[in-house]
């Protein structure tokens, strides 16, 4: 209750542009001229200090991403983006590489603080009651702190900004970057390898559990600048993780493009928990400004009953597109997707997820809950395939939507394709209103409006956040209410 | 307790209640009787404050004070309390959770401290058993997939939590077998009280035998035609609404 109390009260404080990560930090920082070339490459490659075949790896994915058109099949509408008109480098000036975290910009560290973020390890030690969350927080193109590493590395989990470990753990880099989605996989995604500056790159050695959650935290801060960050996960046979990822973005009148890639691999018996609060700054009341979203995430259960999944909270950016996906290699392997994705104001949302079957009894479920408010339009996009040889495969998708107001959308597109006879899909699908008589139901018994759509909403995504783990559960719940905030007259 | 003059309500282009006057006292258990389409739900409706049932003269005072301005949730703080003749379910959320919200934002709204957990759950306890009602169906989410008699003595129990100053049954007879009936009146009749005053709206004089009116109010045409004690119910038990029904043709 003292949940939803705090949420009412925070509500009530906020005025109709209710983002409050608008703030940004005036900060100097290290860019690469504005617009896409070759050089730039090799300037993000050197910055990086890359080695060769890496430096190659990203002119390769340039040069083809040049000869790729970008995707119009999505439901989402936006003017043409200019990619010459953008920067691809910034990095806070004062953090020439890896240090330890006293090192780290003050500036950067109130930053954090203030969006909630714990960076000081003691301070995390302190309160004995919160459950210790290791996190990597990149901001802009660069990670500036990780904590927890030496913790973890007792362990032998090896948790570190992606480009330490391509100094660090070349031949993990190696063998695994790019080996879940192509370089050529989709316009972004090979825009991202192209450019990608910064993210979380995870081991979990055989065997081992991770003693804690991981995170990271994404802020965009820089004008005009793109977020290209690349996370890669590799959880060894028998172990497991669970990976927590937040981002936000200053307020801003132009949109900004986030066009992230996240590749996970699970070997045998291994199992990969991925948890988003996707917060992005969504545009104003009237539309203006935002992030565009356009990320490709995407699981392999490469291993004999490996499993893997997706849950995700989504509230932000202008323009969602997104379909963490997973492909169900190993024999007797599953995949998942808990989904909420709220809309408001002019909001766009299209996404959902795949599950590829292509082992031996393989599973897969889907719980997809869409929330449509203001005059937004919100999309279910889902693809369900079993393989020839998926003896056995089972997919359970449930897909509901609610629609909170009249002027917004809601649709559903589910593809569902199988060659395998002994394959069985489920698909169930709803669409309802919050009912005038559910209001008055609730509000005839004390509660607000306000309140009153809060508890329902929350009831309609219930399945979905007992996904989470416990406290981005209680932070997704805040942030869905606010996310909601006006939506009832 | 509660004061009505002269009310007349429009909803949409037609005007339903044409001129109604009714005076409830505390303590007192009044019976609106009426045949079907004469207003009677929307009466609950207005009093409670729901949308679209707007008030073109006249006035409803509780306690001394006009409440038509007030929103549904500061009439309920303020002890309005209405059993739905149809219980709304709303899925996904425990009965449970909705009672302590419930709950606690009235007692927000007056300035109580709110209910903990351990205090609140022995209140719905009591309440629940005094009422047949199980454990696990407060678990479940609330009126989904209950029956007719589930949903109203789930109405019951929500007053028996909220301890309105006002309380209006909507046809809560509707739909109840004979021991669900008694159970249901059982309810009612624990929470009688001086402080505290019934509306009780019903076709049949059946619920009557159970819950004894102090005062009878015969409703038709949007107004209360006449109004007299216990005796009338069993009057119009006899002879029908014919009389009101003709007064109406005249």
């Amino acid at each position: 209750m003292a949940a939803r109390q705090e949420t009412v009260a925070r509500v009530e404080s906020i005025d109709v542009d209710a983002y409050k990560y608008g703030f940004s930090t005036d900060i100097e920082s290290d860019k690469a001229p504005k617009g896409l070339n070759e050089d730039i490459v090799r300037f993000i490659s050197a910055k990086k200090g890359e080695p060769q075949w890496l430096t190659d790896w990203r002119l390769d994915a340039y040069r083809r991403w040049l000869t790729m058109p970008e995707p119009r099949w999505a439901r989402v509408h936006y003017p043409r983006i200019d990619f010459q008109d953008l920067y691809y480098y910034s990095a806070p000036k004062s953090t020439p590489g890896p240090k330890s975290l006293d090192e780290v910009d003050p500036e950067l560290l109130r930053t954090y603080e203030k969006l909630g973020i714990p960076l000081r390890e003691q301070e995390i030690l302190a309160g004995v009651e919160t459950r210790r969350v290791a996190v990597d927080a990149v901001f802009d193109s660069v990670s500036v702190a990780t904590t927890f590493k030496a913790e973890l590395a007792k362990a032998g989990v090896i948790f570190c900004p992606i480009s330490e470990a391509v100094q660090t753990h070349p031949e993990l880099v190696r063998k695994y970057l790019g080996s879940v989605v192509p370089v050529t996989d989709n316009f972004y995604a090979t825009l991202n390898s192209a450019v990608f500056s910064d993210g979380s790159f995870v081991y979990v050695p055989k065997g081992v559990r991770c003693p804690m959650e991981l995170s990271t935290y994404f802020r965009i801060n820089e004008q005009n600048t793109g977020q290209f960050e690349r996370t890669l996960i590799i959880a060894d046979e028998g172990s497991y993780v669970s990976y927590l990822e937040g981002c936000t973005a200053p307020k801003r009148d132009e949109n900004q493009l986030h066009a992230a890639v996240v590749e996970l691999v699970a070997l045998d018996d291994a199992e990969i928990k991925y948890s988003t609060v996707q917060n992005w700054y969504p545009g104003d009341s009237e539309g203006r400004g935002g992030i565009y979203n356009f990320v490709t995430k995407r699981g392999d259960c490469r291993g004999r009953n490996s499993h893997i999944s997706w849950t995700q909270v989504e509230t932000g950016s202008a323009i969602t597109w997104k379909y963490p996906s997973c492909i169900l290699r190993g024999d007797g392997s599953q995949g998942e997707f808990y989904s909420i994705a709220v809309s408001n104001g002019y909001q766009q949302v299209d996404s959902g997820t795949k599950m590829l079957h292509l082992g031996k009894n393989t599973k897969s479920r889907i719980i997809s809950k869409g929330i449509s408010a203001g005059r937004s339009q919100n999309t279910y996009r889902g693809q369900v395939s079993a393989h020839r040889k998926a003896d056995g495969a089972r997919n359970f998708t449930q897909c509901d939507s609610l629609l909170i107001g009249p002027n917004c959308g809601a649709h559903t597109v589910p593809y569902i394709e199988s060659k395998n006879p002994s394959a069985q899909f489920e698909h169930e699908a709803t669409t309802s209103k919050i009912s005038e008589d559910q209001l008055f139901y609730a509000m005839q018994r004390g509660l607000s409006a306000e309140e009153a759509t809060a508890l329902i909403v929350n009831g309609f995504v219930r399945d979905v956040l007992q996904q989470l783990p416990m406290e981005f559960a209680v932070e997704a719940q805040k942030l869905i209410s606010i996310s909601l905030e006006g939506s009832v007259g | 307790m509660l004061e009505i003059r002269d009310l007349h309500v429009s909803v949409g282009e037609r005007e339903i209640l044409k001129g109604l006057t009714l005076s409830v006292k505390a303590g007192e258990v009044a019976a609106i009787m009426g045949p079907n389409g004469t207003g009677k739900s929307t009466l609950s409706y207005v009093i409670a404050g729901r949308e679209g049932y707007e008030a073109t003269t006249g006035d409803v005072r509780l306690n001394g004070e006009n409440i038509l301005e007030l929103d549904p949730a500061e009439r309920a703080a303020k002890g309005v309390f209405l059993a739905f003749q149809y219980p709304v379910e709303i899925p996904g959320v425990a009965t449970m959770t909705f009672l302590k919200a419930a709950l606690n934002a009235q007692r927000r709204a007056r300035g109580e401290p709110e209910l903990q957990t351990p205090e609140f759950m022995k209140r719905v306890k009591e309440a629940a058993a005094s009422l047949g009602i199980a454990q696990d169906m407060l678990r479940r989410p609330l009126n989904a997939g209950f029956s007719g008699g589930e949903k109203k003595r789930m109405e019951i129990l929500q007053m028996a939590l909220l301890q309105p100053r006002l309380a209006i049954l909507d046809e809560t007879d509707s739909g109840l077998d004979i021991d669900a009936l008694r159970v249901v009146a059982d309810g009612v009749n624990a929470l009688r009280s001086p402080e505290r005053a019934f509306i009780v709206i019903t076709h049949y004089q059946r619920l009557l035998e159970y819950i004894r009116p102090d005062s009878v109010h015969v409703m038709a045409q949007g107004r209360i035609m006449r109004s007299g004690g216990p005796e009338l119910a069993l009057e119009l038990e006899e002879r029908g609404y014919q009389d009101y029904i003709a007064q109406e043709a005249a």
